[in-house]
């Protein structure tokens, strides 16, 4: 499109030609400053018109003119477009309405310390709410062991089946698949100084005292908190949060502790099964590959359980699962009012999860060795 | 005016379930045409077929003379290009700003540059009065300016035909107002056709010039016409109801 400026008397007249392409920016400069000139010489107003080869409204005409017009309004010019085509001035009059609201004006970019205070200040935040969060839950906890918790059973119950037996599957796959890895890990380093029977003591050991507790732990944050998250993030989306707020019920009861328990109650019995699939695993291995007969593996591997292990294990999956619950419901109760902000919640509840369940690991195995366990 | 929808033996189920069964009828060109009903009788499920989301199970849908109902993807998208629709939420995609909502169908389906289509944008946005929101998200603004937003959206491609689901919902007397008022610009002006599937009362009268009167019960259109005549010498007992809030001696509350 060409735009050509006309002065008739005392009158500028910006004239549109041609198709409705956009007008390149070298082309609009000189034209701008020739406005500005008439503007400084006293010019008060400018009339749009259109080349009599532009004969119907298009969008893209349309769009170029509203530019030209909110570039001369911001000038502080008057225009006229009382030249145009009805159906044109119509529209562009409903464009130019200015809202009786000015938009709130965006944060403009800040200097580089206040950006590091309020960080640190958002920070210190979301710890005080994981504190208030986590304490709020304590609370749920007494109320729940003393009757007083609000919940629907249906509720409770719905949510410790999608914990338990629906899980099984997957925990026995992968646990199956671990023992077998682990064996096969095992396997060519023991079978060279000709100790491959001990692969079964080393499955046993490693499973019980950790792996499982681990793998089922992984699962279940991926499974089941990010379930947790998504669930209460949507509803967070559809206002249900406020509506039980509303109505008096307490989140932490209805929403939070049912959680909790159920996937604290559950784990580790997933975890014991998976400490039994682990060693089966590892007797594929033993008895197909390193030629030890499954009376002579699990012979090894029954011998090498100890109650401690198992034990450490179990409690381990507890942590775990206490993590990924509370990971789960916090991320979901604090999600943001979007389908974006959902998706975001549920990812995080899982790297939340993974990331304390490994300083858990770290810390559970410090502790364990001080105490000589 | 020519037929710019047309509809014949519509039937549409949801598994055994027959929402509607022999549905017939045609939308004019420059129409605002109101589809009215009962909360249940199956508005949305009507527009959802009309914008190829649910497939009839018999019957044809066809739009600017072409077979709508019975083309393939390829072809429904073809034919889409010249339709917007109005979500009743909304519908803008979270994660874009309002100019980027408004910029994809473009993007999409036209050949414009970037800096044409970033003022095609601001120019939609600016009809529906949010110039000067382009770089916000949508969840920075209010639920009215995201109706408004959506319908930025909905007539980026300048479509002969809008579908607007529930456009009031939600909204304040005067946001409400001022969409019809919108809306009736945007006819007048622009010649687009609208399809408005509502029970607001006072929209129905202040922008519908033609409309069916769906009932759930028979599954079939009881009533067809401009709503205001439809007032006057309504076809049966529940429409009068219906266009009266249930005022028994007809008058409009």
């Amino acid at each position: 499109m060409s735009v050509v400026l006309k002065q008739n008397n005392q009158e500028l007249y910006l004239i549109f030609n041609g198709d409705a392409n956009s007008i390149d920016d070298a082309d609009v400069a000189p034209i701008f400053e020739s406005i500005v000139e008439w503007k400084n010489k006293g010019g008060k107003s400018i009339i749009f018109d259109l080349s009599s080869a532009i004969t119907s409204y298009s969008s893209p005409l349309a769009a170029q003119i509203f530019e030209w017009a909110k570039k001369i309004k911001s000038l502080g010019l008057n225009f006229n477009l009382s030249l145009l085509p009805q159906n044109l001035q119509e529209m562009l009059s409903l464009a130019l309405k200015v809202e009786n609201t000015p938009p709130k004006e965006k944060k403009n970019s800040l200097p580089f310390l206040d950006k590091i205070g309020l960080k640190s200040v958002d920070v210190f935040e979301k710890i005080k709410n994981a504190c208030l969060f986590i304490h709020e839950t304590n609370l749920s906890l007494l109320r729940f062991m003393t009757g007083r918790a609000v919940f629907r059973k249906n509720d409770f119950l719905f949510i410790f089946a999608d914990c338990s037996y629906k899980a099984v599957g997957i925990i026995s796959l992968v646990s199956f698949l671990v023992g077998l890895i682990l064996a096969f890990v095992g396997a060519i380093q023991l079978r060279t100084f000709g100790a491959g029977i001990y692969v079964a003591s080393m499955v046993s050991i490693g499973m019980t005292r950790i792996m499982a507790a681990i793998m089922v732990g992984i699962i279940m944050a991926g499974r089941t908190g990010s379930s947790y998250a998504a669930t209460l993030g949507t509803m967070q989306v559809n206002e249900e949060i406020d509506a039980l707020k509303t109505l008096g019920v307490k989140i932490s009861d209805y929403l939070i502790t049912p959680r909790l328990i159920s996937l604290v109650f559950t784990i580790p019995f997933l975890t014991m099964l998976a400490d039994v699939l682990g060693i089966f695993g590892g007797a594929v291995v033993g008895v197909a590959f390193l030629d030890i007969s499954s009376s002579s593996y699990f012979d090894y591997a029954v011998k090498a359980l100890t109650l401690e292990n198992i034990l450490v294990g179990l409690m381990h999956s507890v942590v775990y699962g206490i993590i990924i619950s509370l990971c789960g419901c916090y991320e979901g109760l604090n999600a943001g009012r979007d389908a974006d902000s959902v998706g975001k919640a549920t990812t995080g509840a899982v790297v939340t999860a993974l990331v304390w369940m490994i300083i858990a690991t770290g810390i559970l195995t410090v502790l364990l060795e001080m105490a000589g366990i | 005016m020519k037929d710019i929808i047309t509809v014949k033996n519509l039937r549409v189920a949801y598994g055994d379930f027959i929402l509607f069964d022999d549905i017939n009828f045609s939308v004019q060109e420059k129409d605002i045409f109101i589809i009215m009903g009962a909360s249940g009788c199956g508005k949305s499920s009507m527009l959802r077929v009309l914008t190829g989301l649910v497939t009839p199970i018999q019957g044809e849908v066809l739009i600017n003379g072409q077979d709508f109902s019975g083309a393939d993807n390829q072809q429904k998208t073809e034919i889409m290009k010249s339709c917007g629709v109005l979500y009743q939420s909304g519908a803008l995609f979270s994660s874009m700003t309002l100019k980027e909502n408004v910029s994809m169908p473009l993007e999409l389906y036209t050949n414009y540059s970037k800096k044409e289509i970033a003022e095609l944008a601001s120019y939609k946005l600016a009809l529906t009065g949010l110039y000067g929101f382009e770089d916000f998200y949508p969840s920075e603004i209010s639920g009215g300016m995201k109706k408004r937003a959506a319908l930025s959206r909905a007539l980026a491609l300048d479509p002969k035909i809008v579908y607007c689901d529930e456009p009031s919902a939600g909204l304040d007397p005067i946001s409400s107002k001022r969409l019809d008022d919108l809306i009736l610009e945007l006819n007048q002006n622009l010649g687009t056709t609208f399809v408005v599937v509502t029970h607001e009362l006072q929209s129905i009268f202040a922008i519908g010039n033609n409309s069916i009167f769906l009932d759930g019960k028979v599954k079939n259109i009881t009533g067809r016409g401009n709503p205001k005549q439809m007032l006057q010498t309504p076809p049966n007992p529940e429409i009068l109801e219906f266009l009266t809030r249930g005022v028994e001696n007809g008058q409009t509350a």
